[in-house]
């Protein structure tokens, strides 16, 4: 029988060599006459160890890495395909106290299953989820979702069951459900694992909301820079086509739901909900007013379930196991669990999926293992780049959307970005302003003016041409950004602006009390 | 120069034929057409606006609203260096820098050989491995100056 070896095929491991590795270790199998079948998993989300291999041993699987092409031969002369020992072995992967300490709900099969194998997603108790909803009535699988207490995980945190019921019930001839794919927060990378790792989760969902809200026709979203998620995902629609999963009469339920990935073309802004619809009907990526909200009328004038990657892919769990179960984690108003994304400087980087409440402290230490190079760590930005720079000193708040909020800052899609003490929160906050004024969609002021004067007061103060007065009229103009813009662009751009100013400012030539 | 003229008529007539009664149809189409081609020349603005019945003011306002549509045609290899905050956390300024004194050009320019296009870009999504760069569509993580030499090395041949 041939043994089981897991070698990623997600774009980060691909990244670190991944492919190479494959080859080498099919190449090395067939000198040895050795029969090794090749699964090309998602990435467990530990990166550090990338490319990181499994072997499938009678006492479960075990992991080697971070593997270099240099590696190969030596894991074969260790015995690596019956668990052998050697310098790169980690152990049963489970037991790896990064992984072990997780809560993987909306995670759990990335990195186990072959992402393209129907048959493996539903030995992994895929689609239980969407044969639950279609014994269901539309308005029980809402109240489902209702009471998971799921939130948008794309950064607004907007209850997802209330979106769902305002679809469901406003009458129309066509409905649709839109995946917000364009991760485009610097430090996130959850929504690319999943449809790298598990897209057959993310369809699940999809179908789920299209079948309750009465749509029947679905679109991803995707941003550009994901082509290994584009080919996974077509290749993931195709085959729940063949099966029934989606298309005509979807698991005879006399309903259809189709989905169609749609790309976009490298517009930060498109990740607005508005912004994404626009995009979507084939115009400019253009913030539109709201009311109406898109779930009254989105794509097209019709009403819309629009949702994040990560929202979609938590359905089928709170549906195969009821919004209770999922409600169970968590804390305040933040109920289930939410993927953290570690980056930046960090030993440990990757994706670390918990219960709400845990602490930026120990996301950044216990999991992240402080800064790869050992320097003192200065700053967190948490949240993306229209999130707020958090000192040492405040990495006790717990990652709930309330308690970051009262912090001054956002959770938004759950990215967290280390820097050690030789940033320059100057630059920083300058760098805030400069994304803003290069993403900004130009339809309200404050962001499309306010960010380039945000831009120019800050080479003033960075410069020390009127510093004092320049910082007074960039906290003027960052509170007419955040009452007065359109979106989250324009209204959140100061957030990286003002904490970086009120914790550290002595960056920007001030002696302001840093708090 | 007057290949900067040229332009694939064909190609861009044959995808906006054939993407015309999609919903939504123009993104679709400036997506092929900046795919199969690596630019979407400014002349070919008038001919999908036709083959769509908008105006040509619709389709410029598009094609020239996100980033990824390029209005010169592309070196031979496209280079993408992200610049967000994690690949910033990671010395990815030193490595812009380092790459731009290597090919001699800026970002948004291309070289005099129209060997190498480089560009600007915010977030791979590899932020678990940044620096992180994009050389000829093949996405580097923990991109450092000697590792971007020898990918440089390899493409360029004997041109050094």
């Amino acid at each position: 029988m041939s043994v089981r070896v897991y070698i990623p095929r997600d774009s980060g491991a691909l990244s670190m060599g991944a492919e190479a590795i494959a080859d080498a270790i099919g190449a090395e199998a067939r000198r040895r006459r050795l029969d090794v079948a090749i699964v090309r998993n998602g990435s467990r989300g530990l990166y550090w160890l990338e490319p990181m291999i499994e072997v499938a041993t009678p006492s479960g699987r075990v992991a080697y890495g971070p593997i270099g092409s240099g590696d190969v031969v030596s894991l074969f002369d260790a015995g690596f395909l019956s668990g052998g020992k050697h310098r790169l072995a980690l152990g049963p992967t489970a037991e790896i106290p990064y992984l072990k300490r997780q809560e993987r709900l909306t995670f759990a099969r990335v990195g186990i299953t072959d992402p393209l194998s129907l048959d493996d997603y539903l030995e992994h108790g895929g689609y239980r989820g969407l044969e639950r909803a279609l014994a269901l009535s539309g308005a029980q699988v809402v109240e489902e979702v209702t009471s998971s207490g799921l939130r948008g995980r794309g950064g607004a945190g907007f209850p997802a069951g209330i979106k769902w019921k305002t679809t469901l019930e406003t009458e129309a001839n066509q409905k649709y459900v839109v995946c917000n794919a364009d991760e485009g927060d610097s430090g996130t990378f959850a929504d690319r694992m999943i449809m790298e790792g598990d897209p057959f989760v993310l369809l699940e969902g999809m179908a789920i909301a299209g079948l309750s809200c009465g749509a029947t026709r679905g679109y991803i979203y995707l941003r550009s820079e994901y082509p290994h998620a584009l080919r996974t995902l077509n290749a993931a629609i195709a085959a729940a086509a063949a099966h029934n999963y989606l298309g005509e009469n979807v698991r005879s339920s006399g309903k259809s739901f189709t989905i169609e990935v749609r790309v976009g073309a490298g517009a930060y802004i498109c990740g607005e909900e508005t912004a994404m619809l626009e995009s979507l009907e084939g115009k400019r990526g253009m913030v539109r007013y709201k009311p109406p909200v898109p779930a009254v009328a989105g794509l097209f004038g019709a009403p819309t379930v629009v949702n994040n990657v990560i929202t979609l892919a938590s359905i089928p769990i709170i549906l195969e196991k009821g919004g209770a179960f999922y409600k169970d984690f968590g804390m305040g108003r933040s109920r289930g669990t939410s993927p953290f994304q570690l980056a930046g400087n960090l030993k440990r980087p990757g994706l670390v999926e918990k219960a709400f409440g845990v602490t930026l402290r120990e996301l950044v230490y216990e999991y992240g293992g402080g800064t790869a190079n050992g320097r003192p760590l200065r700053a967190v930005q948490v949240g993306g780049p229209l999130g707020s720079y958090f000192p040492e000193a405040k990495l006790d708040v717990a990652m709930d959307y309330e308690a970051v909020a009262a912090e001054g800052g956002i959770l938004g899609h759950g990215g967290i970005v280390v820097f050690d003490d030789t940033v320059d929160l100057a630059r920083m906050a300058r760098y805030a302003m400069e994304f803003c004024a290069i993403e900004s969609c130009g339809k309200c002021t404050p962001c499309r003016i306010g960010s380039t004067r945000g831009m120019e007061l800050l080479d003033q103060i960075i410069g020390d041409r009127d510093r004092a007065a320049s910082a007074a009229l960039l906290r003027e103009l960052c509170d007419t950004m955040t009452n007065a813009s359109l979106c989250a662009l324009g209204g959140l751009t100061p957030l990286p602006v003002m904490s970086a100013l009120k914790h550290f400012p002595g960056d920007f030539g001030l002696s302001g009390e840093p708090t | 120069m007057a290949a900067e003229h040229e332009w694939d008529r064909e190609t861009v007539q044959r995808i906006a034929t054939s993407l015309k009664d999609e919903p939504g149809a123009l993104m679709p189409i400036l997506r092929q057409v900046q795919d199969e081609l690596g630019w979407v020349p400014p002349e070919s603005i008038a001919m999908i606006a036709g083959i769509l019945n908008l105006s040509r003011a619709e389709v410029h306002g598009v094609a020239s609203f996100y980033h990824d549509f390029k209005h010169h045609p592309p070196g031979r290899c496209v280079i993408q260096v992200c610049r967000a905050e994690s690949c910033q956390a990671m010395e990815g300024g030193a490595l812009a820098d380092h790459i731009q004194r290597r090919l001699g050009i800026g970002f948004g320019e291309t070289t005099r050989d129209r060997k190498f296009t480089l560009e600007p870009v915010y977030c791979l999504g590899n932020c678990a491995c940044s620096p992180a760069i994009v050389v000829d569509g093949e996405l580097i993580g923990r991109a450092s100056p000697e590792r971007f030499d020898r990918r440089f090395a390899s493409l360029n041949g004997n041109r050094r």
